[in-house]
């Protein structure tokens, strides 16, 4: 590569009390130059980003720019040094418009917002990379794709030499993945430096051309050469040791433990569910993928019965449901695990042990004539994180001081431990490290084993490759196609994923 | 019924809507400024008072009215100054941090009132603010001595409006405090200091009113009395609400206000004897509760209102 690089850190060491989150990391971009970093979560890559990025200050360590020292105390100071970075939680203002966003923060004409000088750079930047937006939208109408487009441009818009991406696929379509890779390149083609974080081995495969590794704040070690080498070799780098792909067994299949019949919604925000209907067997895991914002969560809880649908029908192991009320389909005996497991999982203000039996709370196991049984609560708590290995002090830890896995274990052992017929989760294993994923996934091979009926809603393709015998694809509120996941492929789903196919 | 209305609709009617109007744009502007930027002011109504206290005392002392005025400025700015580092610093709850500045600013205003003025069987006075007629302007007929023969202090809450609208809409500093209204993380990572951004917006907010309280004890009433506010400021933080936290809506609702508040005064004034004049007193904030109730449905708060900016935390 380049002899002067981009950008270099040099012996990095960042500690939060005890934990070093950082240890003596190196790292460099060269102009022109696309590197991978790779880590699972935990291993440092935010922090060191946010290093780079000004948001910390390193204990010890220097940045350097093109060979000279910087000192990066803030954003401003990092934007000034030419670094932008495109966070995995967009920084947009929704309310205002796209060329407020962009000049955020950028000196005015005589006192006034630049507008007219905002727009033609605008135009430049969409002519050289194929980025191009209209600026007087607000950003609340625009896509989640079309919003990073605008973070990507927002960088570029104040001279960003170096573009650091946090997880920029997690919330793309597979068409879009390919527009934002094609951008990517055109900018790296013109000297731009990048730096591309991803837990998703095949795209760091196709776009990079370097790999740097963390490991618990250290750097476990560089890949030289990305497009060939293998994803296993990426993921023990990662975890320390080899990571086996959980194995899907044949099962078979029994009666339907869930049914939905023409199922619709119209009264609430969000899209609506139009016609939808499917069926889950006990021993099965159905995928739901789709872009999201496509009828999922509408059709999550409606499943949960945290939404009543306006027409159709629901059977839950050959009940029908009536009244769509959380606790109606729970004693009817679905389990749910929500996509948001700050907010409607759990109560992370609260004691973890409150949490873990919260959808129970009324039941006799642990409430007796109106009051609760603090012991029976706490000593469920506790042999949950016994049996799936939580990570945390104790039952009485508040549950928002966890870690993503461990949180994600404590709300499957919730579900888990009371047998359900029926399993809905969405977003499985979404922000959680490869270890922990692996988990969550064993856990589900388990339970199909068992002859539970699965709903897997999830936007990350190969995962629901791996684990589900059928996946439906939702499109504006419809199922429109059902892949036997034998003959599913990305290319075919993320062509269903778009519409494209019509209604199969 | 048609001599009460003919009573009511006179020339002097549409002035005396103005006249109201202007201390409630003063104090709607600046609560919106400060709300604009993620920071509800409830010490309002506290610091409008110590404000007339304050700008009527260096009047009355020196026998200045500008300097009075300024001196209220100052007192407004102090005090957001005062609750911009409790809640945009400290990051404190903007709800208790605020009442607390009102309780602090109502009883500093009546303290040192009493400190400097003593108790007097008949409150002192000052020759407060005249009428400036503007000339060519003052000459059209209704609109010319309504609107055009006021207080300066008139004159330039007129001027605010679209100003505070130029400000907030179309200068960088506008943008940057809209922008840490709505996400700060956003306008953190642009380089704009969010601490910074809001302290100035809260101290902007202040300032206004004080020009607010400077009207009433300077212009309106030419006096200090411990009631000169009375809800004045809790009634702004209403109007910014109906005027959806716009300066030209926002301005528009202290109008539409001050139209009732002018309607029930000629009321009382008016051969409606027979009703308790409390009755028509309770009208303005009827029509404020209704008018809420039926506006602040769709009304959407800036999405940062309330929430201190700690960088560390995600």
């Amino acid at each position: 590569m380049s002899p002067a690089p981009l950008i270099e850190m040099r012996g990095i060491t960042k500690s939060f009390g005890a934990v070093k989150a950082n240890e003596a990391v190196d790292l460099s971009v060269a102009p022109g130059e696309i590197l991978g970093l790779l880590g699972e979560n935990g291993a440092g890559k935010t922090t060191l980003m946010n290093v780079l990025f000004g948001a910390y200050a390193p204990d010890a360590g220097e940045i350097l720019i093109q060979g000279r020292p910087v000192r990066i105390i803030s954003s401003a100071d990092a934007l000034a040094a030419g670094i932008g970075m495109v966070h995995q939680h967009f920084h947009l203002a929704p309310r205002l418009t796209v060329l407020e966003n962009l000049l955020i923060g950028i000196p005015g004409k005589s006192g006034r917002i630049d507008r007219a000088g905002g727009l033609a750079r605008l135009a430049e930047i969409g002519r050289q990379h194929g980025l191009t937006l209209d600026p007087d939208l607000p950003v609340s109408t625009l896509s989640v794709g079309e919003q990073q487009r605008l973070e990507i441009v927002k960088a570029l818009f104040r001279g960003a030499r170096l573009l650091i991406l946090d997880e920029p696929t997690a919330v793309l379509a597979p068409s879009e993945v390919d527009g934002l890779f094609s951008a990517l390149r055109s900018m790296a083609a013109q000297g731009l430096g990048i730096i591309f974080i991803s837990h998703k081995l095949n795209e760091v495969r196709a776009l990079t051309h370097r790999c740097t590794v963390l490991r618990h704040g250290r750097v476990a070690g560089r890949v030289d050469d990305p497009a060939n080498t293998t994803s296993a070799a990426m993921a023990q780098l990662m975890c320390g040791h080899e990571i086996v792909p959980p194995a899907r067994g044949p099962s078979t299949p029994g009666a339907a433990v869930l049914t939905l019949d023409g199922i619709s919604t119209s009264k609430h925000a969000g899209t609506v569910l139009r016609d939808v209907s499917l069926a889950v067997r006990a021993g099965e895991i159905l995928g739901i993928a789709g872009v999201s914002g496509n009828g999922q969560r509408a059709l999550a809880e409606v499943i949960s019965g945290v939404r009543a649908p306006d027409a159709g029908r629901m059977t839950i192991a050959g009940q029908k449901v009536s009244r769509f009320s959380p606790r109606e389909v729970q004693a009817l005996g679905l389990g749910r695990i929500p996509e948001d497991r700050m907010t409607t999982g759990l109560v992370t203000n609260l004691p973890l042990a409150d949490s873990m039996v919260l959808p129970r709370i009324g039941t006799a196991a642990f409430s007796a004539k109106g009051l609760l049984k603090p012991d029976a609560i706490r000593a469920f708590a506790e042999e949950q994180i016994k049996a799936y290995d939580i990570r945390c002090p104790g039952p009485m830890t508040r549950a928002g001081a966890l870690s993503g896995g461990n949180l994600q274990k404590a709300l499957l052992a919730r579900e888990l431990a009371f047998d359900p017929k029926v399993l809905i989760v969405s977003q499985p294993t979404r922000g959680l490290d490869i270890g922990a994923a692996r988990f969550i996934h064993e856990k589900f091979l388990d339970m199909r084993a068992k002859g539970c009926g699965i709903i897997v809603i999830g936007e990350d393709l190969e995962e629901l490759l791996v684990l589900c015998d059928h996946i439906a694809v939702m499109y504006e509120g419809r199922i429109v196609g059902t892949l036997d996941s034998a003959d599913a492929t990305i290319g075919r789903l993320g062509l269903l994923m778009t519409g494209a196919e019509g209604h199969g | 019924m048609s001599v009460v209305l003919e009573q009511i609709f006179q020339v002097g009617f549409l002035a005396a809507i103005i006249r109201i109007a202007t201390p409630l744009a003063f104090a709607t502007l600046g609560e919106m400024f400060s709300e604009r930027a993620g920071v509800l002011n409830l010490g309002i109504e506290g610091i409008m008072l110590l404000c007339a206290m304050t700008g009527f005392t260096e009047t009355s002392l020196s026998g200045n009215l500008w300097l009075g005025v300024m001196v209220a400025v100052l007192t407004g700015m102090l005090m957001g100054a005062l609750h911009a580092l409790f809640t945009v610093v400290l990051g404190l709850s903007q709800h208790v941090c605020g009442i607390g500045v009102t309780l602090f600013s109502s009883g500093l205003a009546y303290f040192l009132y009493r400190l400097i003025f003593g108790q007097q069987s008949v409150p002192p006075s000052i020759k407060g603010f005249q009428t400036l007629p503007i000339p060519v302007l003052s000459d059209i007929p209704v609109l010319g001595p309504a609107v055009f023969n006021q207080f300066t202090l008139v004159y330039m809450a007129i001027i605010a409006i679209p100003l505070a609208a130029f400000v907030l809409y179309r200068t960088p500093w506008g943008l940057s405090v809209r922008m840490v209204g709505e996400n700060p993380r956003a306008a953190d990572s642009a380089g704009v200091s969010v601490i910074a951004t809001r302290f100035q917006a809260v101290i902007l907010g202040g300032a206004l009113m004080g020009l607010a309280g400077a009207f009433l004890s300077m212009a309106q009433f030419n006096a200090f009395t411990f009631g000169v506010v009375s809800g004045r400021g809790w009634v702004a933080i209403a109007l910014v609400v109906f005027g959806r936290w716009d300066p030209w809506r926002s301005a528009g609702a202290a109008l539409l206000f001050a139209f009732v508040d002018a309607l029930q005064l000629r009321m009382q004034a008016s051969g409606l004897g027979h009703i308790p004049y409390e009755a028509f007193l309770m009208l303005p904030f009827i029509f404020t509760i209704v008018a809420m109730a039926f506006m602040s449905r769709n009304a959407v708060a800036p999405s940062a209102l309330l929430k201190p900016f700690r960088r560390e935390e995600r």
